[in-house]
């Protein structure tokens, strides 16, 4: 108990320092007590709110959309993909099943940032760097999400139930998407929530590829503000307050999906 | 905590590009002194920008008005050494670097060899902005080549001694003027609770500014080599004096520009600090509750009959080999750095203080400033600009800077001396030359 009390405090206390900074001021921010408020701290993180969303024509507004578009549409679309592949994997036996699984395997340990240069190049060759695409489309891909896919349609998909969908008549992509994917769903929240998270912090693919400040996600903005401190000192609590706001959408992700996750597993202990 | 997670990630990911760009990158200090031909395209011309400074799309828009043929689009983006200068790298040798960058002074050079930079001394009117710069600034941009202009200088960072007037005048400490009578300022500071300054182990470039306005090199070339002299009897001066002072313990070291060092200056533990033009609005936002308590005066010298001032930090604006339109960009380069409307702008959209000698009449640099008890400290700056000794960077910036960091970081720790981190530093910049397949003598 008291272990996990002091590892909650050592989780909790970074974010409640961001909570508390948020609310202030620049000048309280350097003379205050750094882990309390000060008596004007409603209004103080107000007004920061409101500069926050107002600063330099409503860009963070702006870089909040685009993580949001990147992490929900590209990890949405790149779960379904990782499904449909691992339930492939895992239910049809065709040649070079394996090396394709183990090529996919070996994807799992090849770090994202390691790609990006790479990435960069081939996407100058079709002339999309510095575009929406240029995050989107990388970020389509999970070979985590296969494996997770794999290994799960295996144990939870029973090959019976998909044989009494096809004596039914059923095709296999209508049986893949009414009766599979309701099986695996728990490995499917998993697998969004994992790539909403990494897509959401993604942060050298898109300084890599992307130069428009208006294709910015809101990590590379909150970046390049921080990196604008020393000339423009005001923007240290900006940079503070966004960081805050960045988190809400995971937080919501993650409190909203964690019911269907509990869910799914509840529903597995029945069969 | 996110920000954090983001500084480590560019850590790791920094050093990891730093090994990509090793590997690839072959090309060498190419002889190419011949300005190309700067013939003026027809029609309505599109130019990119990069850079980061803030606000710059608002000075850019007044161009834009003005120049319906010439439209600039720009992209802010973090600054050079968080990531956008290897990104030009990147887009150099994928053939799609913008027209306009931002680079600054100290990594001009790393540009250069690796031949990222247009020539643009035959474009109109690039000669002829020469004289608006101090010699010094210009000789930045050419490296001392004929016929060769490889950027026009935006921002200077003149150094000077910014102090707390209130607690000098107090105690009846006299205001120094050489570097002996700011040691023996540091004893009697000392004596009373406080310490006169903060040495930063971090602020490398801080330290080259030092050995710049005592006179020293670090790099000079000729007949198209190298010669490295972290070492040099000027340099050692300047680390044996701060050594000295460490040793004493009259200077707090904390790592520069972060809260506590902020706290530093708000409580008034540190008393001074040897600092850029720039630096005005550090202190100001970093020690509010000081407010009206700190002044500025020349630097402290080492020859008092012949005083200089050294430089820190500082922008230039670059036209990227591969640009179609030279002469369009250095036409628009020319009206943001040297004209008094864009100079203007920069200066109320991002505190820039214009390298440009028609900058420093501009009416907001001729005001007192209240932070430092109203005194007009812009004139002061203007006047340091004046004297700033030249200085000569090397190719290899990043990694000089960060090994000399981390001898300066052991020197603090207590093993070696500041002498020791130049030395070490000194042989792995060659040894970094060489394994560029820079000639190095």
């Amino acid at each position: 108990m008291a272990i996990m009390g002091a590892f909650t405090l050592y989780f909790l206390l970074p974010i409640f320092w961001l909570l508390v900074s948020s609310t202030k001021t620049l000048g309280n921010f350097n003379s205050t007590f750094s882990l309390w408020f000060t008596p004007t701290s409603i209004t103080d993180m107000g007004n920061n709110l409101v500069n926050l969303f107002t600063y330099n024509e409503g860009v963070f507004p702006r870089w909040m959309l685009n993580s949001i578009v990147y992490a929900t549409v590209a990890g949405g679309i790149g779960t379904i993909l990782a499904a449909m592949c691992g339930y492939a994997l895992s239910k049809y036996d065709f040649p070079g099943r394996e090396l394709i699984f183990n090529t996919v395997l070996g994807g799992v340990l090849v770090p994202a940032t390691a790609l990006a240069l790479p990435l960069f190049l081939i996407f100058s060759q079709v002339q999309l760097t510095n575009t929406f695409w240029a995050v989107f489309l990388p970020s389509l891909v999970s070979p985590f999400g296969v494996y997770l896919s794999r290994i799960y349609a295996a144990s939870s998909v029973p090959d019976e139930i998909i044989e009494a969908a096809r004596i039914d008549g059923s095709g296999e992509i209508r049986t893949f998407f009414t009766v599979a994917v309701r099986l695996m769903s728990p490995a499917l929240v998993t697998i969004f929530l994992f790539q909403f998270v990494s897509i959401w912090n993604n942060f050298f693919l898109p300084l890599v590829m992307l130069r428009d400040q208006t294709l910015f996600p809101v990590t590379l903005g909150l970046y390049t503000w921080n990196s604008q401190v020393s000339q423009i000192p005001d923007i240290r609590t900006l940079v503070i307050v966004g960081a805050l706001v960045s988190i809400v959408p995971l937080l919501v992700a993650f409190l909203s999906l964690q019911r269907f996750w509990r869910n799914g597993l509840g529903a597995g202990s029945l069969k | 905590m996110a920000l954090k997670h983001l500084r480590v990630a560019a850590v790791a990911t920094a050093a990891m590009l730093a090994l990509a760009g090793c590997s690839a990158s072959g090309s060498s200090d190419s002889s190419g002194s011949t300005a190309s031909d700067c013939a003026p395209s027809t029609g309505k011309v599109d130019l990119s920008f990069t850079t980061w400074v803030p606000g710059m799309d608002k000075v850019v828009d007044i161009w834009n008005k003005a120049n319906p043929d010439i439209q600039v689009t720009v992209s802010t983006v973090p600054n050079g050494n968080s990531g956008t200068y290897q990104n030009f790298f990147t887009q150099l040798k994928a053939g799609n670097a913008p027209d306009l960058g931002q680079v600054e002074y100290d990594t001009l050079p790393a540009f250069r060899v690796q031949d990222g930079l247009a020539n643009i001394a035959s474009c109109d009117g690039v000669e002829a902005a020469k004289a608006d710069f101090s010699d010094g600034l210009w000789n930045q941009v050419t490296f001392g080549e004929d016929n060769s202009v490889y950027a026009i200088p935006q921002d200077s960072g003149p150094m000077a001694l910014y102090y707390r007037k209130d607690l000098f005048e107090k105690n009846n400490i006299p205001i120094p003027t050489t570097w002996d009578e700011y040691a023996a300022a540091a004893v009697q500071i000392k004596a009373l609770g406080g310490q006169i300054t903060n040495f930063p182990k971090g602020d490398v470039n801080w330290f080259a500014g030092l050995v710049s306005q005592a006179g020293g090199q670090w790099f000079s070339t000729a007949d198209g080599s190298w010669d490295v002299n972290l070492t040099s009897d000027v340099s050692t001066k300047v680390a044996s004096y701060w050594q000295g002072l460490l040793d004493k313990q009259l200077v707090s070291t904390i790592p520069g520009f972060t809260d506590q060092w902020n706290n530093a200056y708000d409580t008034g533990a540190d008393w001074t600090w040897v600092s850029a033009v720039w630096g005005a609005n550090t202190i100001s936002s970093g020690a509010p509750s000081t407010t009206g308590d700190w002044a500025v005066a020349p630097m402290p010298q080492w020859d008092a009959s012949k005083p200089t001032s050294g430089a820190w930090g500082g922008s230039s604006s670059v036209v990227f080999k591969g640009s179609k339109h030279p002469a369009e960009a250095s036409k628009f380069l020319l009206w943001l750095n040297t004209s008094t409307e864009a100079l203007t702008a920069l200066n109320t959209e991002a505190n820039l203080f214009p390298a440009s000698s028609t900058g420093a009449s501009l009416p907001a640099l001729s005001e007192g400033v209240p932070f430092y008890g109203d005194q007009k400290i812009y004139e002061l700056f203007s006047d340091q600009a004046k004297v700033i000794s030249p200085f000569t960077w090397g190719p290899t910036m990043t990694q000089t800077y960060s090994d000399v960091s981390d001898g300066f970081a052991a020197a603090i720790g207590g093993s070696g001396t500041l002498q020791d981190a130049l030395s070490s530093g000194q042989s792995k910049t060659i040894a970094a030359l060489k394994a560029q397949s820079i000639p190095v003598k």
